[in-house]
């Protein structure tokens, strides 16, 4: 979301606009990397930040470096190894840190013949040791955030709606429990992988969506998140080439965000997915998406983010809305509870059938799921059974049900669309 | 690293099983036990007798306070314990998955405050 904290001159520009790339291409690599060597991620941490400072003053005088990341990390190093000089510490944690600068331990922002094998690896221990299972998610997501993405605490807090006491407690807390309970700085063993990256892409996911939710301006710092989610999904795959569901997940990501301009109107409301100005997707994101899920699902191993990958390729493909393979999704939709049982998903797929089959096929599936009980109080259970009755024309149900939803709506844009509804419902059918 | 595996159950459970069941679980548990100490990483345990057998002792004010049972009402209460020496949490989860009573209660894992 932002780079490091600095005073650039008014010469500047370009060079910070390199720090700033920098910041975002490289301060998980920088931190990963100084977690490893010093295996203490507060001193990582600032050692990191006092690198990009220094990258802000040092750049514009000397050039930026050919290899920024290097740069940055032998710079981050050597901070640590001071720091750690002066406070005396072990004398094998020195060692340890020395080992890592090479012959050449005295150069400042020295990149030649720095050897940058195993930071890709830095990079994917520092993944699975914030998405580790003994972490709460609320923990393990704000230190992907913080460690990995680079995010301030404060920052982090206002994504989450979060007082920045509790969010500053929080990391602090999963710092404390990475260390006391001994949890390893590793990519899991093969046997544990599956598990494990099924976490880190739950993680991300929920970054995402976190940030998609987001629709009116007092929220636009959730928006970032959903960037942050892509870069980092888009880390996972290269560092994950052989695992089709990291390279799924980046694709549902590119996919689901190329909707993001036409999703919301001028007014700050949500516009469905029928009502949107398609010219206005994002045509790059939806092509690297459809390659990317192309090439997941040529390895034959399917899994849920490269089905829900697969949905939204089905609604980037329909040039209008008329357009759409509801055949297609209501088939993927029964493909993913079937991996993944769950009445939200259940729900997705009524809607599908409904538009595949008809309203009476998709309302069958909706009551199917009230008399389950599993959504009770969802409000998007109550405005899907209301679309349906719609499309029936039984308006008078459909307006009692808009009613409900309206009532279970948490967010002033979900009310203003369906009050919209309503009002349709009333006028028309 | 040092951890303690707290095996917690329902141990009105545990007392509802038959003789046979009873039996059946200690020699999982002994083989549990051969297993850890072959490999290395057990370095103690034990049995507990149920919180009907337990006194809580305070002292307030200089004043030692005895009462009968535990110290909380819980669904599981703690029925034995194990010490193990781990590499990591990641070892140390694997072994308590390994724990008989992991089937039925809660493996509570905690690390060992070194001092």
């Amino acid at each position: 979301m932002t780079g490091p904290a600095g005073s650039p001159t008014d010469s500047a520009g370009e060079v910070e606009a390199a720090v700033v790339a920098a910041f975002h291409s490289d301060w998980g690599r920088v931190v990963a990397t100084l977690i490893r060597v010093t295996g203490d991620w507060d001193l990582a941490e600032e050692c990191a930040q006092d690198a990009f400072a220094r990258a802000l003053e040092r750049w514009p005088r000397d050039g930026v470096p050919r290899n920024p990341a290097a740069w940055l990390t032998t710079t981050a190093r050597n901070r640590a190894l001071d720091r750690l000089r002066r406070a005396a510490t072990g004398a094998a944690k020195l060692e340890e840190v020395a080992v890592i600068s090479g012959p050449d331990a005295s150069g400042e922002g020295d990149d030649r013949g720095f050897d940058d094998s195993g930071v890709e690896d830095d990079r994917l221990r520092l993944i699975f040791t914030c998405c580790h299972p003994a972490l709460s998610r609320d923990a393990q997501v704000a230190l992907t955030l913080r460690t990995l993405a680079g995010l301030t605490t404060p920052e982090i807090a206002r994504a989450f709606l979060v007082p920045e006491s509790t969010m500053a407690q929080r990391l602090v807390r999963a710092k404390h429990k990475i260390r006391n309970a001994g949890i390893p700085y590793r990519v899991p063993p093969a046997y544990l992988l599956p598990e494990r990256t099924g976490a880190v892409l739950a993680v991300l996911y929920l970054l995402f969506n976190e940030g998609y939710s987001a629709t009116t301006g007092a929220e636009l710092v959730r928006v970032g998140l959903c960037a942050e989610a892509i870069r980092l999904a888009r880390t996972l795959a290269g560092l994950m080439p052989d695992e089709p569901e990291a390279i799924g997940l980046l694709a549902l990501l590119l996919l689901t965000d190329a909707r993001r301009a036409a999703r919301v109107d001028d007014a700050g409301d949500l516009v469905p997915l029928e009502e949107q100005d398609r010219t206005r997707w994002d045509a790059d994101s939806i092509a690297e998406g459809l390659d990317l899920l192309d090439a997941a699902l040529r390895r034959r191993e399917p899994g849920p983010y490269q089905v829900q990958a697969a949905i939204a390729a089905c609604h980037a493909a329909a040039g209008e809305a008329g357009a759409t393979d509801w055949v297609e999704i209501a088939a993927l939709y029964r493909e993913l509870v079937r991996m993944v049982p769950s009445p939200v998903v259940e729900l997705n797929r009524a809607v599908a059938v409904g538009m595949a089959d008809g309203a009476e096929a998709g309302l069958r599936l909706v009551d199917g799921l009230e008399e389950s009980g599993a959504l009770a109080g969802y409000h998007l259970l109550s405005a899907t059974r209301a679309d349906l009755l719609r499309r029936l024309g039984r308006r008078a149900e459909a307006a009692a049900a808009y009613r409900v939803a309206l009532g279970l709506a948490s967010t002033d844009a979900e009310r203003r669309y369906l009050a919209r509804r309503l009002s349709q419902s009333a006028e028309s059918g | 690293m040092r951890y303690i595996l707290l095996i917690c159950e329902d141990e009105k459970a545990a007392q509802a099983s038959s003789p046979a069941e009873g039996e059946a679980m200690m020699g999982e548990y002994m083989k549990f036990g051969e297993e850890m100490t072959k490999r290395g990483v057990l370095k103690g345990g034990e049995r507990l007798h149920p919180t009907s057998d337990a006194t809580t002792v305070q002292v307030r004010d200089r004043e030692v306070l005895t009462s009968d049972g535990p110290f909380a009402e819980t669904k599981e209460q703690i029925g034995g314990f194990y010490l193990v020496d781990a590499k990591d949490l990641d070892e140390a989860i694997e072994i308590a998955a390994k724990i008989p009573g992991a089937r039925f209660g809660t493996i509570e894992v905690r690390p060992i405050w070194e001092m």
